[in-house]
């Protein structure tokens, strides 16, 4: 029981931290916080049960195909929903418009795909009942896919010059657009990051948690109690914060019932944040008069 | 200016066409359509008025939330399913083993709604709007997994039987009379407070929360109470509801109904109630008669909610507000009237002062204030400059209780005022306005006035519900009160104009009458005289002396060096935090040191 504990609770927690991640990016490029994460995730399981499932198609070519498609989705999020109410940020409209465009991808998939969970195919077969069985590709593809963006992110903003355009950008963009940084460009960029994170994370997680819409809400919410509690804009948080909550629902799931975990871990959210607003590892707030 | 005397009469000042229709017969007209509609006797069109009726009780009371306050909380259908469960599963026995009448059934489901309204809410006392979004989303996800769960309550994903309300309102019309009558008082006690200085209050959180705080207005306590009266609709919402499903399942409370209460209320306009119960009645009739649409009904509402947000975020009360659109009168000119003073303010206030002594604050490696003595005594003008980051601003913080500093004493006469507390300042009646104006753009300038004087109301939220006399007590004094305040400043023909369209001028006068309505014994400006013309500094100038000669203390931060030497009884000059002079104007324009670092030689 404890192998199963820790190998489903590693998976669903490198789920839930890639979620955290595609929040991150798309907030530090636009200090918005964006519904549409756990929209991506739902995407990257459906689109990839759609279009090796029922179209035939080659897996690694699924695979690009979904990873495209997240990034396409990031683009339509941050000219639809994000650039038209940047101007007046402090109105909080992103909220809303971001929800509303989750939705409708929602509701579209729901009528064109389909509103019960369906399988998602096995791409690396292995018998599940040998001792291999611990090595399933449900259990380690998230976690690869997790630790190969945290590498590729850490790559992207140490050593290249349009990742430091990113940070410069996340930093203070207004003096980032001052030293002549094309600001729209490199938040479209991000926000197409940000889809192929999300996507990337339904899709390698999508034989553990099936390709159902329902996901959207899952995600949405247990994608954001790592950033919330590790502090917004870290990814490091949210890497930690998501294995934690992953390991401790899979504990929970496993020792008093999957009802607890939910509870406990709205609770812990709450308090935590009541106590501790700017997160366990965030910065104190701004000046406001 | 010399149509001084251009209407006051109304308390509100009701906008265009929704205006015109917020008046009384357009409701008597809802009211008697509500009525009649059963001598139609077709029970569809009453099943469907019911369900609109039950979701306006909902959403009445999420329109403060949401309308009011500005508070985004998105899953609020979790009160409808709270409510509906409680009032089910007691009415049928499955708690305890005792069938609980119906109707004692319906109430513990408004409790319910009612405690976790408040649950669900807290985090809106300190969380940031995505957070609050998401902790009621996660809260709506969480109490569907529960219903499907405690079988032994909730019957799982079979369900369980609504209760069947007895007579008077048994199922058919009796149930439908009911809901009508529910829906009316919900309405009725919404209206109320929306147009009280609760609902003024909750308004100015949601657009200017720190001018809100500075008139006194205790947020935690006020949304507190607000969403135990949106949870407690939600809840009774609920039952009802069960009832009129006659089965529940968790299937039939999706988060898709949030977003037609969300939307209902955003559609109608923000701050309204007439507006929000018209969206949430379009919202529940159309796709009935859209049928082959049903099953995109989530994707248009959605797609609706996107079109509000980016094209009209206003909602429909705003694209109706015709008036406000009619250009303001051009060349207007402020004439305040000093002389009206001694009616707005107590003159009989004992001498008193406030004295800073050894204040210093840093931020992080910063010190922006170092050891700081000041003193402001009533009846005086002080006059604090110095260069920009010289700390006049923070001090003005710090005494309005913005910022605790880390060292030093802060006395009111010989009583500590305490640090950090800026909505408690209202009630030592210290008043003050803001570098950039803070103003609720939406509401009227009389409004925006109003609530300045909002911690002088006797009254409680309870009373304001039910429209009882203390209530009204206190809308005439505060509006007679703020109409003074008004005329006091020189702006008494724009009470009634939108205060977004007002001039930046006019807004730093504004900012004055709201501070005026505390009867201040003190007064913080900071830099009120930014962006005036020469004349109209000229008349501020005497009406900030004129304030003070009626025994008012005024901390005047500013830059305009004559302004300061003309009425100033006092001036304290700071330098990177410290006081560099401090002395009489004579003084202070001949000393050395201020002259070459500051004024120029």
């Amino acid at each position: 029981m404890f192998v199963s504990i820790v190998s489903y609770g590693l998976a669903v927690g490198a789920v839930y931290a890639l979620i955290g991640i595609t929040y991150n990016v798309m907030f530090s490029a636009s200090r918005v916080f964006s519904f549409t994460a756990g929209m991506l995730g739902m995407l990257g399981g459906v689109l990839g049960a759609l279009f090796i499932n029922k179209m035939g198609m080659n897996a690694v070519l699924a695979f690009m195909l979904v990873l495209a498609c997240g990034a396409a989705m990031g683009i339509v999020t941050e000219i639809l929903t994000v650039r038209p109410v940047l101007k007046s940020i402090e109105q909080h409209l992103y909220v809303l418009s971001t929800l509303a465009f989750a939705l409708m991808i929602q509701q579209v998939t729901a009528i064109e795909y389909n509103t019960e969970p369906q399988p998602f195919p096995v791409l690396f077969p292995i018998d599940p009942n040998s001792w291999l069985g611990i090595v399933d590709q449900k259990f380690w593809l998230p976690v690869l896919a997790c630790i190969v963006t945290i590498l590729g992110l850490e790559f992207l903003y140490r050593r290249t010059l349009i990742g430091r355009a990113f940070l410069a950008i996340a930093e203070d963009s207004y003096a980032a657009r001052a030293l002549g940084l094309p600001e729209t460009r490199l938040r479209m960029a991000s926000y197409a990051i940000a889809g192929v994170i999300g996507a990337l994370a339904g899709f390698t997680g999508a034989q553990m948690l099936l390709a159902f819409i329902g996901n959207q809400a899952i995600l949405n919410f247990y994608g954001f109690v790592p950033v919330a509690l590790g502090g917004m804009g870290s990814n490091r948080g949210a890497v930690i914060g998501g294995i934690a909550l992953g390991l401790f629902q899979q504990a929970a799931n496993f020792l008093v019932g999957g009802i607890f975990a939910s509870v406990a871990v709205f609770a812990v959210f709450i308090v935590v944040l009541l106590l501790r607003p700017e997160g366990l590892a965030g910065a104190a707030t701004a000046r406001r008069v | 200016m010399t149509d001084a005397a251009s209407p006051i009469t109304t308390a509100k000042a009701p906008a265009g066409l929704l205006g015109r229709l917020e008046g009384s017969w357009s409701w008597i007209a809802l009211g008697l359509v509500g009525l009649l509609l059963p001598l139609l006797d077709d029970s569809y069109f009453g099943v469907i008025a019911q369900r609109a009726y039950i979701y306006w009780i909902l959403s009445a009371g999420l329109n403060l939330v949401v309308g009011y306050a500005g508070q985004i909380a998105i899953g609020w259908v979790a009160m409808l399913t709270l409510g509906a469960y409680t009032t089910a599963a007691l009415a049928a026995g499955r708690v305890g083993g005792v069938e609980w009448h119906p109707y004692l059934a319906l109430i513990a489901g408004g409790a319910m709604g009612a405690v976790f309204g408040v649950i669900v809410g807290l985090p809106a006392l300190r969380l940031r709007t995505f957070y609050f979004a998401m902790t009621t989303l996660g809260f709506a996800t969480i109490v569907t997994q529960v219903a499907l769960a405690w079988k032994d309550v909730t019957g799982g994903g079979v369900g369980t039987p609504g209760p069947v309300f007895p007579w008077p309102f048994e199922p058919g019309w009796g149930f439908y009379y009911f809901c009508f009558i529910l829906a009316a008082l919900a309405t009725w006690i919404t209206a109320n407070i929306g147009s009280s200085r609760y609902g003024r209050a909750l308004v100015a959180i949601r657009d200017a929360e720190v001018a809100a705080e500075a008139s006194g207005i205790a947020k935690p306590k006020l949304l507190i109470l607000v969403f135990l009266l949106a949870g407690g609709l939600g809840g009774i919402a609920g039952g009802l509801f069960s009832s009129l499903q006659s089965y529940i399942t968790p299937d039939a409370f999706t988060f898709e109904m949030s977003v037609l209460f969300f939307i209902g209320i955003l559609i109608g306009g923000r701050g309204s109630i007439l507006g929000p119960l018209l969206g949430t009645i379009i919202l529940t009739v159309l796709p009935e008669f859209a049928a082959p649409l049903v099953q995109w009904s989530t994707f248009l509402y959605a797609a609706l909610l996107l079109v509000i947000v980016l094209v009209i975020p206003g909602g429909i009360a705003d694209l109706l507000d015709y008036k406000n659109r009619r250009p303001l009168e051009q060349h207007r000119e402020i004439v305040p009237r000093p002389e009206l003073l001694s009616r707005v303010l107590d003159a009989n206030g004992e001498p008193s002062a406030i004295r800073l002594t050894g204040i210093a604050l840093h931020f992080g490696g910063v010190r922006a204030i170092d050891g700081l003595d000041l003193e402001i005594r009533s009846g005086e003008v002080h006059g604090l400059i110095g260069p920009n980051g010289s700390g006049k601003t923070t001090t003005l913080n710090v005494i309005s209780g913005y910022y605790r500093p880390n060292t030093g004493t802060m006395k009111l006469n010989s009583a500590d005022l305490p640090f950090d507390k800026p909505h408690a300042r209202a009630h030592y009646r210290i008043a003050r306005t803001f570098q950039t104006p803070r103003l609720v753009g939406a509401a009227s300038v009389l409004e925006n006035v109003m609530i300045g004087g909002t911690v002088r109301g006797h009254g409680t939220f309870a009373e304001s519900m039910l429209s009882l006399p203390r209530h009204h007590r206190d809308e005439k004094q505060l509006k007679d009160a703020a109409m003074q305040a008004l005329a006091t400043v020189g702006l008494e023909s724009l009470a009634n104009a939108r205060a977004d369209r007002l001039q930046h001028s006019e807004l730093r006068f504004m900012e004055i009458a709201r501070g005026l309505m505390l009867r201040p014994a003190f007064l913080l400006l900071d830099e009120p005289a930014a962006g005036l013309s020469a004349e109209e500094i000229r008349r501020l100038g005497a009406l900030i002396k004129a304030i003070s000669r009626e025994g008012t203390g005024v901390l005047l931060v500013e830059h305009h060096a004559d302004l300061i030497f003309d009425i100033c009884d006092r001036v304290t000059v700071l330098n990177l935090g410290k006081v560099l002079a401090a002395g009489t104007p004579a003084e202070i324009r001949s000393h050395r040191e201020v002259v070459s670092a500051y004024l120029g030689a």
